[in-house]
């Protein structure tokens, strides 16, 4: 095995290298000169991406005899959590300074659960993928409970481990029934092994496919496997929710793919009614209880279940279009996720986390500017015109109704007009109501420039949308 | 430099970009600012820039072609083959022409009434205007849905700042119930694009479909399209909304917004699905007479003149579905095409004339409400002893709301009665109800709010018109009067296309035929 074989994992290596420079190099860092590491951290972003963009093989290259795979979907994903990852550190690097929070770890564990999701989303092997996941879920356990004098982020966070231990148990468990059943590990085997033998496709591979589901929808937070997912991003510190809600949605989405859809894409008709159950119920529950909540961080939770709705309908389709589709609301969906996140930062002060929806009241008066921001992502949420949100809902809705699915795309239009409700709220209470508090947004000037391009670039991804939907469908080979 | 290639993207976009250029330059915080001022001469500018360029449509726009005029086709999302197409034929030029006809005038109506945030009252009413324009423009399912929908965020935005009481349940209301009737539209346009590859108008008219296929999507269509017109029984949006809206919103509201309910289904439901749309005529002709009928009873009780008006507008574009939906009965029993267009132009022309006439009367509460902080008629009486050439002109679009001759309101329900009547005497009967009990709650409110002694002694302190409002009421009097005693320029405007359109009526496009 020479190094130049194993050049597609050139990104991973890379990162792992770097993320023990940033390690070690933080030791010697006392807290005011935090910012050293934002930048090494950065630094070590800004590399990845470019040597994942250098050493990205013409085509699917598999390495590592065959577990890890280099193909179009990884390189989409990879891009955009090295992004997202980094969008989410220049959000959290003003309020862990402003809050006394600012330690090197928080970017340590940022980047080594990008790794555990760079290699989610190259996994070829249910052990692969076992692998990047469980690196990915124990640094997000850790960065949950990054604040030790929270008592609630102390909670959120042993409910998410205890949870989160039980589904990747159940994830394994359903591994290990495939395996029996298939007698592979890799995907590309167990696709084989399957088309060889039809036999094979029964109530035990089922039941391992089940477990697998139960895994998968902890992960994305698919109803009824959501519970953890309101409080974990109520209790962490909020940079930490932007984290959370953002790249390991698309680490989610790897899973989804590569399982069922890679691994037992012929297997088509048995998860086909699981995952469409995950899809109404989450399309349902996620938005009509979003609707009682007055904690904007649990109405976005709420909001990112039924978006995860939408996303495992059009996965369900189980065509090309379906995965395009489901591949273009993923990353639509976590950017515009993480801007209305990152203007509770914008809100907040040292001592005022401005997490209830009360806090909103008045923003317009306050700031026009960022009002228009808020107003943008809650639309683009919405699924309103000229926002990206909309064109994720145009690709979803096609994706279903060209596989003949009428009734769900009746379905998730009208949880749309539900869902509308709730965005609706905060863009009320920012433009149609006084301001309780006046005090002047102390937001680092790095937040709210970020957050005025987040906002802007949802804009001009509604109007400017055709590249990203050429590049999503195109990795599925899903353009007419 | 050719500019008929692009007038209808300067027709959308001049205004957008004025909006977002009134936003930027802002206010300063007070509307008295000299900031504000400028603010207000570059929105009251761009109206006027873009009344201009709709002149320069008007000028160049050729009456007997029925085939779309001003075209512009440019690759939007290839790989859904959703282009950026757009193009006016004889229906939807005179919607654009009212468009930029009543904007300015919505711009000198709220110069120095709107006290809060005039920049960004003024910027939503730009942007609204440049979508709305968008709207009847749009030629490409997925670029009239994202005009449709996103006209829908300056309102809601616009009645939920500026509006009064119940603002903030009427704009939820508002938004919510034209959502949810919009996004059936989207799944139907879907629907209609996985059948015909791409999202085109053209070829959403050409693709053969089932009947049944044709019912659902008829459906579809109609839950969007009856709630904008608004049709009884989704019609209880707008009193909420027109009552609670600033007066500048009421009138955008009236004079355009309900009027994309008629064109949705004149360009989308008719040509696309006729035989559902055949099939269903007796249920939109019902439920067009029950609004001209029941609805016009509802506006006889009302104590709100807001209210009023509002009620009268949903019985007056039952008025133009009536005249649309008559088509197939006259067909069937006559195979009378002349007075099949009759009933569509008829159609065609309430819109325009109502657009004015409710616009002007909208305009009319919003000068009385600007003086006295009161909608209930019972606080008004006798306002025409202090001001009188207000009177006159409430008097004249109170008349042209009725339908009297000579003025615009008589055209358009003329040639609808006159077309009910070769369908049915029973549809003309319905019809011409109108006549009656709109007279009846028009002149009511009129005698109650205008003449007899002056009630109120703060209604004897009112002052008359001044300049700016003046203006507004006076160049609607002016239209008023024009289209009602000249209608030809715009019935010559319209009648290619509109016996185009009958004409493809006439045949079915079952598939499988």
């Amino acid at each position: 095995m020479s190094w130049t074989e194993l050049a597609p994992a050139a990104p991973e290596m890379a990162l792992l290298a770097l993320i023990c420079g940033v390690l070690v190099v933080d030791l010697f860092i006392e807290d005011a000169r935090r910012g050293i590491t934002y930048w090494l951290s950065m630094g070590s972003l800004a590399i990845t991406a470019i040597v994942l963009l250098a050493t990205a093989p013409d085509s699917r290259t598999l390495i590592f005899d065959g577990s890890y795979v280099s193909d179009g979907l990884s390189l989409v994903l990879k891009l955009s959590s090295v992004i997202l990852v980094g969008l989410s550190f220049v959000y959290a690097r003003g309020y862990l300074a402003q809050n006394g929070l600012h330690k090197g770890e928080f970017y340590t564990l940022g980047l080594f659960g990008l790794l555990g999701m760079m290699i989610m989303m190259s996994a070829n092997s249910l052990m692969t993928i076992y692998l990047g996941l469980e690196t990915l879920a124990l640094s997000q356990y850790a960065l949950v409970a990054f604040d030790r004098n929270s008592k609630v982020a102390a909670e959120s966070a042993m409910k998410y481990f205890v949870l989160g231990a039980i589904a990747s148990g159940a994830l394994l468990y359903g591994i290990s029934w495939t395996y029996g059943v298939t007698g592979h590990l890799g995907f590309d085997e167990i696709a084989a092994a399957l088309r060889a033998d039809p036999g094979l496709n029964g109530v035990p591979l089922w039941f391992g496919i089940a477990f697998m589901i139960v895994g998968i929808a902890f992960k994305f937070g698919a109803v009824p496997f959501h519970m953890w997912l309101p409080d974990v991003y109520h209790g962490a510190r909020t940079p930490v929710t932007i984290y959370l809600a953002a790249a390991p949605k698309l680490a989610a989405l790897a899973l989804v793919v590569r399982i069922l859809a890679e691994g037992l894409g012929s297997l088509y008709e048995a998860w086909q009614g699981m995952v469409m159950v995950l899809a109404v119920l989450s399309l349902v529950i996620g938005n009509v209880v979003a609707i009682a909540q007055s904690n904007i961080k649990r109405m976005l939770g709420y909001s990112t279940i039924a978006h995860v709705g939408f996303i495992l309908a059009a996965f369900f389709c189980g065509t090309e279009q379906g995965y395009g589709a489901a591949l273009y609301y993923a990353i639509t969906y976590v950017i515009m996720a993480a801007g209305s996140f990152a203007m509770v930062i914008l809100l907040s002060r040292k001592g005022y986390e401005a997490e209830n929806l009360s806090d909103f009241k008045g923003l317009n008066a306050r700031s026009p500017w960022f009002a228009a921001m808020m107003l943008f992502f809650m639309f683009s949420l919405t699924g309103v015109p000229p926002w990206v949100g909309f064109f994720a809902k145009l690709t979803a809705i096609e994706a279903v109704l060209d596989a003949g699915y009428p009734a769900l795309a009746v379905l998730m239009v009208l949880a749309s007009v539900v869902g509308a409700y709730y965005y609706l709220r905060v863009v009320w209470y920012m433009y149609f109501d006084a301001p309780q508090d006046r005090s002047v947004l102390q937001a680092s000037l790095d937040t709210r420039i970020a957050l005025s391009l987040n906002g802007l670039a949802v804009l001009a991804l509604g109007i400017v949308p055709s590249w990203l939907i050429r590049v999503c469908y195109e990795v599925f080979g899903a353009l007419q | 430099m050719d500019l008929s290639n692009s007038l209808l993207s300067l027709l959308i976009w001049l205004p957008i970009v004025g909006g977002l250029v009134v936003l930027a330059i802002g206010d300063a915080g007070d509307a008295k600012s000299s900031r504000a001022g400028t603010m207000r001469v570059v929105a009251l500018a761009s109206s006027l820039l873009t009344l201009v360029a709709g002149i320069f449509l008007y000028a160049r726009f050729e009456n007997g072609v029925a085939a779309m005029q001003f075209v512009e086709r440019v690759p939007w999302v290839p790989s859904f083959g959703v282009d950026y197409h757009l193009g006016v034929d004889g229906i939807s030029a005179p919607l654009i022409l009212l468009t930029v006809f009543i904007t300015p005038l919505v711009v000198i109506a709220g110069w120095d009434t709107i006290k809060q945030r005039p920049a960004q009252y003024f910027g939503a009413f730009l942007i609204l205007e440049g979508l709305m324009n968008g709207v009847f423009a749009a030629l490409d399912g997925v670029l009239f849905y994202v005009m449709w929908e996103a006209m829908l965020v300056p309102m809601f935005l616009i009645i939920g700042v500026w509006g009064g009481e119940r603002r903030i349940y009427a704009t939820l209301k508002f938004f919510i119930y034209t959502f949810f009737g919009s996004v059936l539209l989207l799944v139907a346009f879907i629907y209609l694009y996985v059948q015909a590859g791409d999202f085109s108008f053209a070829s959403f008219v050409d693709v053969p479909l089932t009947l049944t296929e044709q019912k659902y999507l008829f459906i579809a269509f109609l839950l969007a399209f009856a709630v904008k017109v608004p049709m009884w029984p989704v019609h209880t949006w707008l009193p909420d909304a027109h009552v609670e809206a600033p007066t500048g919103g009421s009138v955008i509201l009236a004079a355009i917004m309900l009027k994309m309910g008629g064109y949705g289904f004149i360009r989308i439901s008719m040509p696309m699905l006729p035989d559902a749309s055949a099939y269903f005529d007796g249920l939109m002709i019902a439920l067009s007479l029950i609004a001209i009928v029941y609805i016009a009873f509802v506006a006889l009780v009302q104590k709100d003149m807001k209210k009023l008006i509002a009620y009268s507008s949903i019985a007056h574009m039952g008025f133009v579905t009536l005249g649309f939906f008559l088509l197939w009965s006259i067909l069937e029993r006559q195979g009378d095409v002349q007075g099949a267009a009759l009933g569509m132009t008829g159609g065609m022309v309430q819109m325009v004339s109502h657009g004015l006439v409710s616009g002007a009367l909208f305009f009319c509460v919003g000068v009385l409400y600007d003086r006295l902080h009161s909608r209930q008629i019972a606080d008004y009486g006798g306002v025409a002893n202090t001001m009188p050439m207000f009177g006159a002109l409430m008097v004249l679009f109170a008349m042209a709301n009725v339908g009297l001759p000579g003025t615009s309101g008589f055209v358009g329900e003329f040639m609808v009665i006159m077309a009910s009547f070769k369908a049915s005497a029973w549809y003309a009967f319905g019809a011409a109800t109108i006549l009656v009990t709109g007279a009846a709650y028009t002149l009511w409110l009129v005698k109650r709010v205008v003449y007899g002694e002056v009630g109120n002694p703060k209604v004897g302190q009112f002052s008359d018109l001044n300049a700016r409002e003046l203006t507004v009421l006076g160049v609607l009097a002016v239209a008023v009067l024009l289209l009602g005693i000249w209608p030809a320029p715009l019935v010559d405007m319209m009648a290619a296309s509109v016996e185009q359109l009958v004409d493809q009526l006439g045949r079915s496009k079952l598939a499988g035929l």
